[in-house]
């Protein structure tokens, strides 16, 4: 950080009219996350931006490699805070890849249900902050309200409201409950019928629609070229959504759309999201309707889950496998690998390394967030200074991801 | 503590008056009026956000709501969130720029002590950096707790007590054990009846 | 993932691919540093290829190797559909001298994951046009990622308040501290490295 006290010479002034050189964050009102924009003014034009991400660096591949595989899910709940759920699904496949592991179909419809709810949270999370940010305080609070409705699926499942730490290699924690299906139904539902309303307050109101229209256009090819993925790269007109381009799990099997957008502004930006909380809700009905109500939700597998708890107290085969899986940890066979999935901002990736030892040699995370804030800069070059606050809450960037 | 306003009953149209300490007039008027300065990091922001929302309601009911996002105009700093080395510098200008009287409530385990992250990046508790007077234990703590944490500053600040403390959970297992009554595994475990 | 790319790099390249695998079913080619940019520009511009995209781009560090660190970057066509990942070999045994040149001039994502990889490795990018610290501060020494970086050594920029200054003890008692978590499945990479050589 510069120091208050500058030595200045007499006769200077001390802020430069032109250009004008203004620090925005790293802790500012209207931007949700810790990043700092030095812009470089020409009244209220922006010549030029130097954004600096790295405030949130909180050393997560460096922890990775102090623990056994399984330990890695408490750290990747907390990359993207908003979607936790998305982020063990993305580890928990990267890792089953390694280790040849297919998860039993009614985990798989378990873990599509939940991705899609915890996508929802994350949408509505982006979209209502942006509007709280440009006034709209009502829909920010409906869109809340909303994800509460969320995260109490969330709680009766997993346990915990935010951080679940709920996937396992080759599974999930716990079966779903009795009352799953008609929870997650419901729950979508209601989501819909709130999005439908707050939507309808937020566009016809013309300040907020003025202030996101042709603001932050960007052209298909640049961002392809800045690796934009998820809603930020669908609002420019490319269909690409690993659910339909290299399906994982069931996608495959249902039934939806890929809503994009035309311009690639930010409305565009902020309606796409809108619209994939519809797509999710399709996707929950589809997924409920076909997810068994009896069967296993992990695989059978003693390399690399746990035993069940009354066979560790009495056996001790199962006492010995219970030791090694805890203080040794799974087995990983020796290899690379990469492996990506749709999370609730683009292609979440995690390239892992393993020695063949129950400890990660390397995982890489490729965090969609990095990239969309590495645009920031190109998306505000001549734009004005009060186009910052709703181009920087359209690309939704998160401080956990983005910063690693 | 409670009620740091000793009035007199009056009957009958006789004007009054009440009887006050400075001092616990000046604290009860401080515990309803904070003003927040919300310093939000990280992930316990999202919990943050639960907080100030309509199903909590967490910080308007404590006269805590109204935010200033000038420090000079502030009292309360939330620190929500982890910190890093680099966010440190942040932080420690921002708490001196605030006004006397300040209190500084610590959101989480990460602003507590680092949490989970003990590595090269990370302050371990805000407490290395700046004072702190409360602290919320958590990943994210739930925002039960987190009223439990202001209600315990609005304490602090009545009686004037500035020494540090930490939100208890409601259940205390060492309470539990001095009665002997310590219950460490679910009945019928064993029997395979855990489901 | 693409075999018909892998092909298509051994008959233009020949020797300058090294070695080739596809582990999990992740085609993968590993080239001579030197040829990093020629390849690259191959990738994206051939018709066949044409990755429009740069996924990611990271490095791995092998303390028992040498040389020492490894650059992978992975590629997606959004037009073909297919991905490949291209890696290289820089660096002595003690990670200097590593250097490789830039691909910023192809894709726009280059940028800021050149930085972090410079940042976290050491890794220098020729022609880079802005090659700074990105997640860490300019006033940090070394590269974390490494792996004989010590994880729990921190360099902080303000001074600790002391003991004194606060008025009790704010030393982080158990669990907290660097024998936390499960220090038995931790690797002395300094040792292992050694024993190695
Ligand atoms: S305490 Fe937990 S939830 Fe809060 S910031 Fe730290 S890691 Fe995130």
């Amino acid at each position: 950080m510069e120091s208050l006290d500058l030595e200045l010479d007499e006769g200077h002034l001390e802020l430069p009219a032109e250009p004008m050189r203004l620090m925005m964050g790293p802790s500012h009102p209207a931007m949700h996350g810790t990043v700092r924009c030095v812009v470089d003014l020409s009244g209220e034009t922006i010549l030029n931006v130097d954004v600096q991400i790295g405030y949130l660096h909180r050393g997560f591949e460096k922890m990775c490699e102090r623990g056994t595989w399984a330990q890695v899910f408490p750290y990747v709940d907390r990359l993207n805070y908003v979607s936790p759920m998305l982020n063990n699904v993305g580890y928990a496949l990267a890792v089953e890849k390694m280790c040849g592991i297919v998860v039993p179909e009614r985990c798989q419809w378990y873990r599509m249900i939940l991705g899609e709810l915890a996508r929802m949270s994350d949408h509505l999370t982006c979209d209502g902050a942006m509007a709280m940010e440009l006034g709209a305080f009502t829909p920010f609070l409906w869109m809340i309200k909303a994800r509460e409705m969320i995260w109490d699926v969330m709680e009766e499942e997993t346990g915990a409201r935010l951080t679940h730490s709920f996937g396992r290699i080759g599974g999930m924690a716990k079966p779903p409950t009795k009352h799953f299906k008609d929870l997650a139904l419901n729950t979508a539902r209601s989501v819909v019928a709130i999005v439908d309303e707050s939507e309808k307050m937020l566009l016809k109101n013309r300040i907020f629609v003025d202030r996101l229209e042709n603001v932050g256009v960007i052209s298909q090819a640049d961002a392809i070229s800045l690796g934009f993925t998820g809603p930020c790269l669908r609002a420019t007109g490319v269909a690409y959504d690993i659910r339909k381009t290299q399906p994982y799990l069931k996608y495959d099997e249902i039934d939806f759309e890929v809503p994009v957008g035309t311009n690639g502004d930010t409305l565009d930006r902020f309606l796409v999201r809108l619209a994939e909380i519809r797509q999710s809700a399709r996707i929950i009905e589809q997924a409920c309707a076909r997810m068994a109500d009896e069967g296993a939700v992990s695989v059978d597998d003693p390399r690399v889950m746990l035993p069940e708890k009354t066979a560790v107290y009495g056996t001790i085969e199962a006492t010995i496998q219970h030791f090694k899986l805890v203080m040794e940890g799974a087995k990983v066979p020796k290899g690379e690998v990469y492996s990506y999935t749709e999370a609730g901002n683009g292609e979440l990736g995690f390239y892992l390394v393993s020695d063949g030892s129950g400890t990660p040699f390397r995982v890489r995370i490729r965090p969609p967030s990095f990239m969309n804030t590495g645009g920031l800069g190109h998306l505000l070059k001549g734009r004005m200074i009060s186009d910052v606050v709703p181009i920087f809450g359209s690309l939704n960037m998160i401080g956990g991801e983005c910063d690693h | 503590m409670n009620a740091p306003l000793k009035s007199v009953t009056l009957d009958g149209n006789e004007t009054g008056f009440a009887t006050t300490k400075l001092d616990a007039l000046l604290g009860w008027a401080r515990k309803w009026s904070l003003f927040k300065y919300p310093f939000v990091t990280a992930c316990c922001g999202m919990e943050f956000m639960a907080l100030t929302s309509p199903r909590f309601d967490g910080t308007a009911r404590f006269g805590a709501e109204a935010p200033r996002f000038s420090p000079r105009q502030s009292d309360l700093l939330w620190v929500v969130g982890t910190i890093s080395q680099r966010q440190a510098p942040v932080l420690k200008r921002i708490y001196e720029q605030m006004m006397e009287p300040k209190w500084v409530l610590a959101f989480g385990t990460c602003a507590s002590s680092g949490g989970f992250y003990d590595n090269y990046t990370t302050v371990p508790g805000i407490d290395k950096v700046i004072p702190c007077d409360v602290y919320i234990p958590g990943c994210p703590p739930r925002p039960e707790a987190v009223i439990d944490g202001l209600m315990l500053l609005q304490d602090k600040i009545a009686s004037g007590d500035r020494r540090p403390a930490i939100v208890k959970p409601r259940f205390d297992p060492v309470q539990g054990a001095q009665d002997g009554l310590v219950q460490i595994r679910k009945k019928g475990l064993l029997e395979g009846g855990d489901k | 993932m693409s075999q018909a790319v892998i092909q298509l790099l051994r008959q233009k390249f020949g020797a300058a691919i090294v070695e080739t695998h596809a582990q999990f079913g992740d085609d993968t080619a590993v080239v001579e540093s030197s040829k990093w940019l020629e390849i690259a520009t191959f990738l994206k511009n051939d018709p066949a290829c044409a990755f429009e995209m740069l996924s990611d781009l990271s490095a791995v560090d092998y303390p028992e190797r040498t040389p020492r660190l490894e650059v992978v970057a992975h590629l997606y066509s959004l037009t073909k559909g297919h991905r490949v990942r291209i890696k290289t070999r820089v660096g002595d045994e003690e990670g200097e001298g590593a250097e490789i040149d830039t691909v910023v001039g192809l894709w726009g994502t280059a940028n800021w994951l050149e930085r972090e990889c410079f940042d976290m490795f050491g890794v220098n990018f020729r022609g880079h046009p802005d090659l700074r610290r990105i997640l860490m501060y300019p006033e940090f020494q070394g590269h974390p990622l490494r792996k004989d970086y010590p994880a729990e050594k921190a360099q902080p920029l303000v001074a600790y308040r002391t003991d004194e200054e606060a008025g009790m003890s704010i030393d982080k008692q158990a669990p907290f501290g660097p024998h936390e978590g499960m220090s038995f499945a931790r690797n002395d990479w300094t040792k292992r490295a050694e024993d190695a050589n």
